[in-house]
């Protein structure tokens, strides 16, 4: 396989990730800046929701006000932004477009009819109501992408190059969230959180769309410290830090199998993996969750950027 | 020729029938109101959604189109198309021959039969090609022969089409459309197939891999990239063939030899179909401004450690110019006599016959040297008297840079248009693959002129496209 193939196979999938991620942080910030009371609350929780986006200091660079139309459209539509769902699915497409002949005609055309579609929607049509609907879409396209991808691609050394773009976007995003919030999930000394904490916690439980299956897993009303722990450290939760970082070192190990040799990027997963694996929030709390969080970003990037060494990425 | 109403392929002179298209007429007068319409939104969907696109020059970046089609097939019966595929053969064989000879002793200059001036001084000649033994000895491994008819018996070479010709996946996607379209129609008409032809394309590729390549050939087409109008077909026919789609910088040239930049290091390339022009390939040989080439390339096509397809230099041999010589050329190195005609063509530098270009220029077609695409060309008949104006004054000042030919009448075909159906006017451009042997797939592009009168039949000028269906005895 061309170094710029898996190159090509690794960002195809991570933009995919990336337009679902920015849609449900959309979507968060869209029903907190709703039910916020607040003079300048819903300015704040959009502005914070950019800040999980990494896109709030351009945002802040265009000079523009933080309202929920503007926000909308810059996360929604800007070109200029590279993060936006525009950017993103162009950024697929592109990217599936140079690999025509290493994916599936489904992945193609799932994606490929998704961006026709995407880019027949004037912008100011989208308001409201609409806006939802049109974000709820958006996670359908990834959702049907995803779908098309585990349904008919070879599992070959291109099933791993996508996979990791994958996981490793969705680790960044979710480590993210947590970061931009981390001070209401810190232990306090009164246990049960007011209003203004539920809802906080709300939102970033939704913002990984783990707000239902959180039920599942704990049987309790939120805490700060089970929701940290369900988004951290819980296995069975498909956006949790722990799972990405596992299923990162699976993929690398899957790539080390079928090229019969262990490189540079293998080390930088298992370092990866090693700080979720063995631990508990408790000793987390102890030693900082904002530096832990930080560690955990860098140590992420660490594995992308050593995978692009190790295998001719360009 | 000359003849002013069009040769009506699907219609006698007294309305009715031909004998090829009589299937197909009662399977059309069948068809309930509408279903032509629905077939027509369901053709562009189908396309739309498999991203078989085409970039229009000149528009804006990225805008890509998709090619019309049209669901009316093109017929072509088999007596028809056996001897239409011996013409075009020969015509291959013997051009082949040509540019073998041009590119060593160029006897064909030495008996005086092309004028040395012609070859020697076109800017398509390429130098650096003198005394290489191409694998097999072909230059030319994938050609799109332009062809067109107007009478029953009558078909004229417009171009052959030597360097890189495309268009032949929409001559597979058109049929693959046909299928789901109609797939009744394939039950009642027995049509030769097309889907053969990356298969036979990959195996010409194989048979002209460097001797001492062991084992199976490792095959690249190489692509300016993805925004190249092109590119759909590039990937298309990688895929196909199951080769790897390379662009310029996943290519490198390491001791004479040529690899691509893989996961696990560098892996040797023995075949490259590239799909970049001459110019471009290499940036140490030619063009050394050229980003989309590989460094070195070149060096390693001459040392023998890679197989270009088309080799460099094919285009003297399809020089607008060098056309005129090809009966020539046919008799020259096959002894025979050329089975497809040419199109009559003036020559400018003769004053005397530049003369009768200008005093006519309104019934006359007048084509750029070194023009495609339709871009800097003029149809008399179609154009307006400034336009005829502005023609005769660049033949005046250039007019060796200018072929003139007769306005052909194109014939026409049945195709469906707002008003239903109605004739409009084709050409045709069948594929051709040379290796150990030449193949010809049945059929190939048909390319229809949308507009009615119009002889236009490029994409990038409103053209379209038809399936072309070659009848089974």
């Amino acid at each position: 396989m061309l170094g710029r193939t898996a190159q090509n196979l690794f960002w195809l999938s991570r933009y995919v990730e990336r337009a679902e991620n920015m849609a449900r942080l959309l979507e968060v910030g869209y029903r907190m800046s709703l039910t916020s009371r607040r003079e300048g609350g819903a300015s704040e929780h959009l502005v914070s929701m950019m800040r999980a986006a990494e896109v709030d200091e351009a945002f802040e660079a265009t000079g523009r006000q933080a309202d929920l139309d503007t926000v909308a459209h810059y996360m929604m539509f800007d070109p200029g932004n590279a993060s936006s769902v525009y950017s993103c699915l162009l950024a697929a497409r592109t990217n599936a477009r140079s690999v025509r002949t290493a994916i599936t005609i489904d992945m193609w055309e799932s994606l490929n009819a998704g961006w026709l579609e995407f880019s027949q929607i004037k912008p100011r049509d989208v308001r409201g109501a609409k806006l939802l609907g049109l974000l709820s879409w958006v996670k359908q396209l990834s959702h049907e992408f995803r779908g098309a991808l585990l349904g008919t691609i070879l599992r070959d050394d291109g099933f791993a190059f996508s996979q990791a773009g994958n996981f490793v976007e969705r680790a960044d995003n979710t480590a993210r969230i947590l970061d931009v919030k981390y001070y209401v999930l810190l232990p306090r000394a009164k246990m049960v959180g007011g209003d203004l904490d539920i809802q906080q916690w709300t939102l970033i439980l939704r913002a990984a769309s783990a707000h239902r299956s959180y039920r599942h897993v704990y049987h309790d009303r939120y805490k700060a410290h089970n929701i940290a722990d369900f988004l951290m450290l819980r296995p069975e939760m498909p956006r949790s830090l722990i799972f990405c970082a596992r299923y990162i070192e699976e993929t690398l190990d899957s790539l080390a199998d079928i090229y019969g040799k262990r490189e540079g990027c293998h080390e930088a997963a298992t370092k990866l993996r090693a700080m979720v694996e063995g631990t508990n929030m408790e000793t987390i709390f102890a030693h900082g969750l904002h530096e832990f969080l930080t560690e955990f970003i860098a140590r992420n990037n660490a594995v992308s950027e050593s995978l692009s060494a190790s295998y001719n990425f360009y | 020729m000359g003849d002013t109403t069009p040769f009506d392929e699907m219609h006698n002179a007294d309305g009715s029938v031909r004998e090829p298209y009589r299937a197909l007429a009662q399977w059309l007068d069948e068809q309930p109101d509408k279903a032509l319409t629905l077939m027509q939104s369901d053709a562009e969907a189908i396309f739309r959604k498999l991203g078989i696109t085409f970039a229009v020059y000149g528009s804006e970046e990225g805008t890509e189109k998709v090619i019309p089609f049209d669901v009316i097939p093109r017929i072509i019966s088999a007596m028809e198309w056996r001897k239409l595929s011996k013409g075009i053969e020969q015509r291959v064989r013997a051009l082949n021959a040509f540019l073998y000879d041009i590119y060593h002793r160029q006897e064909i200059l030495k008996a005086g039969r092309i004028p040395e001036k012609l070859i020697l001084q076109n800017s398509a000649f390429c130098p650096e090609m003198m005394g290489l033994e191409p694998a097999r000895g072909v230059y030319a491994h994938i050609i799109g022969t332009d062809i067109v008819r107007v009478g029953p018996d009558e078909f004229y070479v417009l171009e052959d089409n030597l360097r890189t010709p495309s268009g032949v996946s929409y001559m597979l996607e058109d049929r693959e459309a046909m299928m789901q379209l109609a797939p009744d129609l394939f039950s009642r008409i027995k049509v030769a197939p097309v889907e053969n032809y990356p298969e036979n394309l990959r195996r010409t590729l194989e048979s002209v891999a460097p001797a001492g390549v062991s084992g199976t050939p490792n095959i690249a087409v190489l692509t300016p990239g993805i925004y190249n109008s092109a590119y759909f077909e590039h990937s298309f026919l990688a895929d196909q063939m199951g080769a790897q789609l390379c662009e310029g910088p996943d290519l490198f040239v390491d001791g004479g030899k040529v690899y691509m930049r893989t996961t696990t290091g560098p892996e040797r390339v023995d075949v490259i179909y590239r799909r970049i022009d001459d110019d471009y390939i290499d940036p140490l040989t030619f063009r050394p401004d050229s980003m989309l080439g590989v460094p070195g390339l070149f060096n390693a096509y001459r040392a023998g450690n890679v197989t270009l397809v088309n080799a460099p230099g094919t285009g003297i041999a399809d020089d607008k110019a060098v056309y005129t010589y090809v009966p020539e050329i046919i008799e020259f190195y096959l002894g025979e006599k050329a089975l497809l005609n040419n199109v009559p063509t003036y020559n400018c530098v003769d004053e005397e016959e530049r003369n009768w270009v200008l005093a006519n220029i309104a019934d006359l077609v007048v084509k750029e040297v070194h023009g495609s695409g339709g871009y800097g060309m003029m149809v008399g008949p179609t154009s307006t008297k400034a336009q005829h104006a502005e023609f005769k004054r660049k033949i005046e000042a250039r007019p060796d840079n200018y072929i003139v030919q007769p306005t052909l009448a194109l014939s026409t075909c049945p195709t469906y248009v707002n008003a239903g159906i109605a004739p409009r006017h084709v050409d045709l451009r069948p594929y051709v693959l040379m290796g150990e042997e030449v193949r010809i797939t049945p059929g190939g592009l048909t390319r229809v002129a949308l507009k009615k009168g119009s002889l236009v039949v490029n994409s990038s000028q409103g053209g379209g496209t038809k399936d072309t269906w070659v009848l089974e005895d």
